[in-house]
């Protein structure tokens, strides 16, 4: 009983003690290592996934790459670490990792009782259904009864089952692991409708041997923001990952593209020259390189060409914009003036 | 004499044409009985349904070098999941165009282990040449020196790995489990209650708990920016569960010896480590060989378990490919594909095992 005691006060200490170190400022640890450390997916294709050679390619590692050019002006200062639903809130508190960029859904009580602070989000999405066309289902409202593949331990799962019980449907659950077992299991027909991000169905869709046979339904059923995460406390930080998303946003709101940015960086526009530091000012109040949102367009690329090369209509997944479309074109990309 | 040699062979008579030949081993092994007929003849219904169609799908039909979209117009296996993706499978996140390093450290250590595992060939070359050999493996995989780009060991991955975390994980386990099992026998209580504690604790929990309280909850507990690799904690965890184990199977084999040996070597005047060493362990161990190679097959299949941890061994790096929309549809093809290494792996241990159990054998 005196050890438990004993090793229980050592352990607060402890926790005290690397309470107070976090505070330390995440930015002045990151240019002393040189590089930064994101915890990212792995698993998810178009969001993040190494390709065939190892290389890291998504939108959430598109954009961690972003913070590392906004810091280092260089897309590979930046070490991925492959983190599971399980252990990426754990990764970033304990401080193995200095982002959290794994399509995490921004939630109450992630920011609050997990010590997190979510950044601007990185992609709107939500949970839809998708089923065989020959069930002859046109609105998810029909799906009463039905055998439901969904994958365990996320959300998704809680989601369908509010979504059946609050509208007084009954369901069965089909729980896979993994997400290649679910599609065959459901391509198998051994449940009548998958559900799962309505990021994936689409990439889902199109494994199946005939993709025009099934639909997707046009119910959303759950909210799922997904935005890059930081620990809670260290606002500059935050500030800095915060702004690198919402550059790449306000560049396309801009017009500014990779391929003009050089072009643009003698536009006549205050609000251009600002934006891209040939007016000083923004790069000193977040404590960054005048040039850091020049150097993202130039080396990431503004939101639309990061979307479209990762998860936009000519990949596998063959995403329209939707929610994710600029404010202008009826979405929610919506950046704060550069100013 | 010569009248016995002279005598007439007697005409031989030949048995029945069916009791002998191919007809005879058919009638004796396969329908000696009418229950043994029943099941051969089951047996053979069986047979006939499944392998002429995993035949067909798995060789007739079968893609070898194909594009996705060829695949996924055709009936059969598409084995071109594994040249596209062989180097990621093997190898996950090492640098492209270094990957011939990782390669040549398996080899390395594949010859090294085929080597060893004759025992004409212990000496102690052998060992020198073991030290060499892990040196030279851990230059190949590390770099930073002799103009090889120095590589993280996060970016390690697939095969390599998994060997190295059995491996490693197997030769640590099984002296700290023998160690274990002579605390749990000795006549000191403090060494003893702490090894039976240790024992009973580890057995009774599960692997994947042991994982995620290294992966997970210890990182918590060291101080800000200060981590311990993450395989160097999965590989402790993979020790610590397999030493217990295995410490509990040496102590089946030390309760086996007859109390005689121990008072033998006593009246020869040994004392506890020359009675250990030169009598009690060599017998003891011999016995246990069996059960012992079969918690070294599982605990090899075992470190499959730090794909939890995200860590990229073979079946991590096989299953990130399976995250492709393009391959998706081809996981059992990628998956025999990973059993077949695993098989063979496993198959090695327990053939050379069967071989050790042979030239041990002394008939006692």
């Amino acid at each position: 009983m005196k050890l438990f005691k004993t090793s229980a006060v050592f352990l607060a200490l402890l926790l005290i003690f690397t309470a107070s170190v976090a505070l330390a400022g995440t930015l002045e640890d990151v240019r002393a290592k040189g590089f930064i450390q994101a915890g990212v997916n792995g698993d998810l294709f178009g969001f993040g996934k190494p390709d065939e050679k190892g290389v890291w390619r998504g939108l959430d590692v598109d954009t961690a790459r972003a913070i590392a050019v906004a810091i280092f002006n260089d897309p590979n200062a930046v070490k991925f670490t492959p983190l599971t639903a399980k252990t990426r809130f754990t990764a970033l508190q304990s401080g193995e990792i200095d982002v959290l960029t794994r399509n995490c859904t921004q939630t109450l009580g992630r920011d609050t009782a997990l010590g997190l602070d979510f950044c601007q989000v990185n992609y709107y999405d939500g949970q839809g259904f998708l089923v065989p066309k020959k069930l002859g289902v046109k609105s998810a409202k029909e799906l009463d009864g039905a055998a439901v593949c969904v994958l365990p331990g996320t959300t998704t799962e809680l989601n369908v089952a509010d979504f059946f019980r609050s509208n007084g449907m009954k369901m069965k659950p089909v729980v896979i692991e993994n997400t290649a077992e679910l599609a065959k299991a459901f391509f198998a027909g051994r449940c009548d409708c998958l559900t799962s991000d309505a990021s994936q169905l689409a990439g889902t869709r199109a494994v199946a041997a005939n993709p025009k046979d099934y639909i997707i339904l046009p119910e959303i059923i759950s909210k799922e923001p997904l935005a890059p995460a930081v620990r809670h406390g260290d606002n500059q930080w935050k500030d800095i990952v915060n702004y690198s998303v919402l550059a790449m946003i306000n560049a396309e709101e801009l017009g500014i593209t990779s391929k003009n940015v050089d072009k643009m960086l003698k536009s006549k526009d205050p609000k251009i020259k600002r934006f891209l530091g040939v007016t000083a000012g923004n790069g000193k109040a977040l404590g960054l390189d005048e040039k850091f949102a020049y150097n993202i367009i130039k080396k990431i690329g503004n939101y639309g060409e990061v979307f479209e090369r990762n998860v936009g209509v000519n990949t596998p997944l063959g995403i329209e914009r939707g929610l994710n479309a600029l404010w202008t074109d009826g979405g929610l990309m919506y950046s704060p003036p550069f100013k | 004499m010569n009248a016995e040699i002279e005598r007439q062979p007697e005409e031989e008579i030949k048995p029945p044409v069916a009791s002998v030949g191919v007809i005879g081993w058919i009638r004796a092994n396969l329908f000696s009985s009418w229950f043994n007929s029943i099941l051969t003849l089951i047996t053979l219904y069986v047979l006939w349904k499944t392998v002429p169609p995993f035949f067909r799908w798995a060789v007739i039909d079968s893609n070898w070098f194909s594009t996705a979209e060829v695949c996924r117009g055709s009936e059969g296996a598409c084995w071109s999941i594994i040249p596209a993706n062989i180097r990621f499978i093997l190898f996950g996140f090492f640098p492209y165009e270094s990957q011939w390093r990782p390669l040549v450290a398996m080899i390395l250590l594949v010859a090294l282990l085929f080597y060893s595992r004759d025992r004409k060939h212990w000496k102690k070359s052998l060992a020198y040449a073991w030290v060499i050999g892990l040196v030279v493996m851990g230059l190949l995989m590390k770099g930073g020196i002799l103009g090889l780009a120095s590589v993280e060991t996060t970016q390690w991955g697939g095969l390599p790995l998994t060997l190295m975390l059995s491996v490693f994980g197997l030769t640590a386990a099984y002296p700290l489990g023998v160690i274990l099992a002579l605390g749990r026998q000795s006549k000191m209580p403090a060494v003893k209650t702490l090894c039976i504690i240790y024992i009973e604790m580890i057995r009774g929990v599960p692997l994947i708990t042991l994982l995620f309280m290294s992966s997970v909850v210890f990182p918590l507990f060291l101080p800000e920016g200060m981590t311990v690799n993450v395989i160097l904690r999965a590989q402790a965890a993979i020790i610590m569960f397999t030493a217990a184990y295995i410490a509990e199977v040496v102590r089946g084999g030390l309760q086996g010896m007859s109390k005689g040996q121990y008072e033998a070597a006593e009246s020869m005047g040994l004392n506890y480590y020359q009675t250990m060493r030169l009598v009690i362990l060599p017998q003891a161990l011999k016995i246990v060989i069996p059960p012992t190679v079969s918690q070294l097959i599982s605990a090899l299949k075992d470190t499959s378990l730090v794909v939890i941890i995200a860590l990229y061994d073979l079946l991590k790096t096989t299953q990130s490919v399976l995250s492709d929309p393009a391959w998706m549809a081809f996981s059992s093809e990628a998956y025999i594909f990973v059993a077949l290494i695993y098989f063979l792996c496993c198959y090695f241990m327990s053939s050379y095992s069967r071989r050790l159990e042979k030239e041990l054998d002394t008939g006692l």
